[in-house]
């Protein structure tokens, strides 16, 4: 099987999901790039390379915007409300700040209020989370706080492999979906099939198992979770790592099952701490698995602070393997 | 217009300190020294320091994601600045901020924005204030092409008129919104125009030309601090950089670069002014190239040699006061 790296793998399920259905289309900022200039339209394919060469195949339905990010989103809710599937790029998940209205009180609420009379199975993508030195307002993860909103799907891939199926069924999805891409694992590969395939929602990856401790891990922290687990198994300590892949629906069942067993749990998100998903999960095991815990739950994840700038800073600010090794041995102690 | 000759040979020298400052960021990003997403102002010096020209300290400016040249225009210090965007603990923003949040309050900056056009709301406040004060301080925000199709600049614009609040929008025109041009995100064929239908004047300039940057721009800040609302500057110049340093700038046509060095240089088109008139020499102009490329040299040495940020400062400076939970 051929190896794809995360970028290319969503770049693919957009093409496969244009391929088979004529209502998908993309829109956003420079999702083909150069229009209205001299040079090459289309040769952008997205600031992240993400949308790369769909406008070449269905200029069409790879729409360049403005820089009006409500409109970008208005836009593709509206379309989506009479039968289009429109996948919009935000460019920055920080960019959620200019368009939470369109978000939060239009798209997700549409259903309700309509009392189930509508559908908007819109995508809307995001590049999301720290690790560029972007500073506070290109780093943030943001899906914590989304995953609060009812009416909304929310979804944080950690692979390329999952990163396609989760891409086809959001598309798929008739509901809204937020699709968080981690902006530091677009480069990262692994073996991703070349046919269509979809990966369901609210279905958790067990992407190691163990019996000591239960670790559950958001996006671009279940890599570094799971290197951290590695180098504790050579100490003896093994760990179940779960990444439940979709936040909201939130595969409770799996987490709680893992709970159960080890008796342990260690919730690792890069976002900062308050009404957060380390707490949310936290929450979730103190309501429904008190039993079965031998001690309490830890959360490793930022502190209560925006993104610093330098390196060094941003670095001590998100979580990192040695945070994760000591919180899962601090559950053992 | 006669300019006194000490603004003009200040003009030149910040026009010039802007310009190395950028050739010199551009070059440690290359040598890994500068982290974070950076975007050079190199071509649109005259915008800023045209602009600039007519402020003092307490007049505020807000700029944008580009936003080296009018924090230096301003007077940001350009050391701490440098030290700011190697992420030092010794620069302007503590090494939290870096390229797209330079500030420096004392000196009437708002700061740069990461935000495209998260800065001309913010800019009506300021120029409210000077309004309730009766202070007859201006506001001026920098807006590129792509940044004035935000709702947000669409806002503040109109608010401004509505509470007659001395803010000056200044729209730079350098054709491109990252890889889109003007005639495509822009919808309308006259920018000018659309602006000015919000119900203030706007005064055009070519921005490789510093004396009609600086004359438009004494219009409109005139016009906004006599305490007849808000007024705007359309100034239009290439950037010589691409959007983002390592951007592969797949929107130029054939020759655009080249042209833009050639024929649209501030600089040079100063030079070319100030040898017609004979208001400053060319030993003079090039005594200040001297000094600055020192002081660029001078800043570099100092940034690499700062201290570095340490893990305990990452939780500093969220709050004045958080009280007893902090
Ligand atoms: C709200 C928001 N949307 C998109 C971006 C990404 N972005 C950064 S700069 C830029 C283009 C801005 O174009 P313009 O206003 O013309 O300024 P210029 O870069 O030409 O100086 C874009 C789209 C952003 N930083 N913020
Ligand atoms: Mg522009």
């Amino acid at each position: 099987m051929a190896q794809k790296t995360m970028r290319d793998a969503i770049n693919e399920a957009l093409h496969q999901a244009m391929e088979q259905d004529e209502s998908v289309f993309v829109i956003g900022e420079d999702v083909a790039g150069c229009n209205g200039s001299a040079g090459d339209v289309g040769a952008v394919g997205g600031v992240f390379g993400v949308t790369t060469g769909i406008y070449h195949r269905w200029p069409d339905r790879c729409i360049d915007t403005p820089i009006s990010e409500s409109a970008i989103v208005g836009a593709a809710a509206g379309a989506a409300l009479v039968g289009m599937r429109p996948v919009a790029e935000i460019m920055f998940a920080d960019f959620i700040g200019v368009c939470m209205d369109q978000i939060v009180n239009q798209m997700a609420k549409f259903r309700y209020m309509f009392g189930g009379k509508s559908r908007c199975p819109a995508v809307i993508r995001f590049s999301a989370g720290g690790g560029f030195s972007a500073a506070g307002q290109h780093s943030q993860a943001m899906y914590q706080i989304m995953t609060s909103f009812p009416g909304l799907k929310v979804v944080v891939p950690s692979n390329a492999y999952d990163a396609k199926g989760l891409m086809l069924s959001a598309i798929a999805d008739d509901d809204p979906v937020l699709f968080f891409e981690p902006k530091i694992l677009y480069q990262e590969a692994c073996e991703v099939p070349d046919e269509h395939y979809t990966i369901p929602f609210g279905e958790a990856a067990f992407v190691r198992e163990g019996d000591d401790v239960t670790v559950v891990a958001f996006g671009q922290m279940v890599p570094k979770a799971a290197a951290a687990i590695d180098e504790l198994a050579e100490e003896g300590i093994s760990c179940d790592l779960i990444d439940p892949r979709t936040t909201s629906p939130l595969d409770e069942g799996a987490i709680l099952e893992s709970v159960e067993a080890t008796g342990r749990l260690v919730v690792v998100d890069e976002a900062p701490p308050r009404c957060g998903l380390t707490a949310d999960i936290a929450g979730l095991a103190a309501d429904k698995a008190f039993a079965s815990l031998k001690g309490p739950v830890k959360q490793v994840c930022a502190p209560h602070s925006p993104t610093p700038f330098a390196p060094e800073l941003e670095a001590a600010y998100l979580p990192d393997g040695d945070k994760i090794k000591a919180a899962i041995k601090a559950t053992l102690s | 217009m006669s300019i006194p000759t000490e603004t003009l040979s200040e003009a030149y020298r910040l026009m010039k300190t802007i310009r190395e400052f950028e050739e010199r960021v551009n070059a440690e990003i290359m040598n890994g020294q500068i982290p974070g997403f950076t975007h050079l102002y190199t071509g649109q010096e005259a915008n800023a320091v045209g602009v600039c020209a007519h402020l003092d300290e307490s007049d505020t400016i807000i700029s944008t994601h580009r936003g080296h040249g009018h924090c230096i225009a301003k007077g940001a210090e350009v050391a701490g600045m440098m030290k700011e965007l190697f992420g030092s603990s010794e620069g302007l923003c503590k090494g939290k901020g870096g390229s797209m949040h330079v500030a420096d309050i004392d000196r009437g900056i708002l700061g740069a924005n990461g935000i495209v056009a998260g800065g001309p709301p913010i800019s009506v406040g300021s120029a409210l204030a000077a309004k309730i004060r009766k202070n007859g301080k201006v506001a001026v925000s920098f807006s590129g092409d792509g940044s004035v199709n935000q709702g947000t600049c669409f806002e503040a614009m109109n608010m401004a008129v509505v509470l007659e609040a001395p803010a000056v929008f200044v729209i730079e025109n350098n054709y491109y919104s990252e890889h889109t041009n003007i005639s495509y995100a822009v919808g309308c064929d006259d920018l000018k125009a659309r602006t000015e239908a919000f119900g203030f004047p706007v005064f055009v300039a070519d921005g490789a030309d510093f004396f009609a940057v600086y004359e438009a721009a004494g219009k409109a800040i005139e016009h906004a601090r006599a305490g007849n609302g808000p007024a705007g500057v359309f100034a239009e110049q290439g950037r010589y950089h691409g959007h983002f340093v390592g951007d592969p700038q797949h929107y130029r046509g054939e020759g655009e670069l080249d042209d833009l060095r050639e024929n649209h240089d501030c600089l040079k088109n100063f030079r070319a002014r100030m040898a017609e008139t004979g208001e400053l020499d060319a030993a003079t102009l090039d005594a200040i190239d001297a000094e600055v490329m020192a002081e660029i040299e001078q800043a570099v040495t100092e940034a690499k040699a700062a201290a570095r940020p340490t893990a305990e400062q990452v939780t500093e400076d969220v709050y004045i006061n958080y009280g007893a939970g902090a």
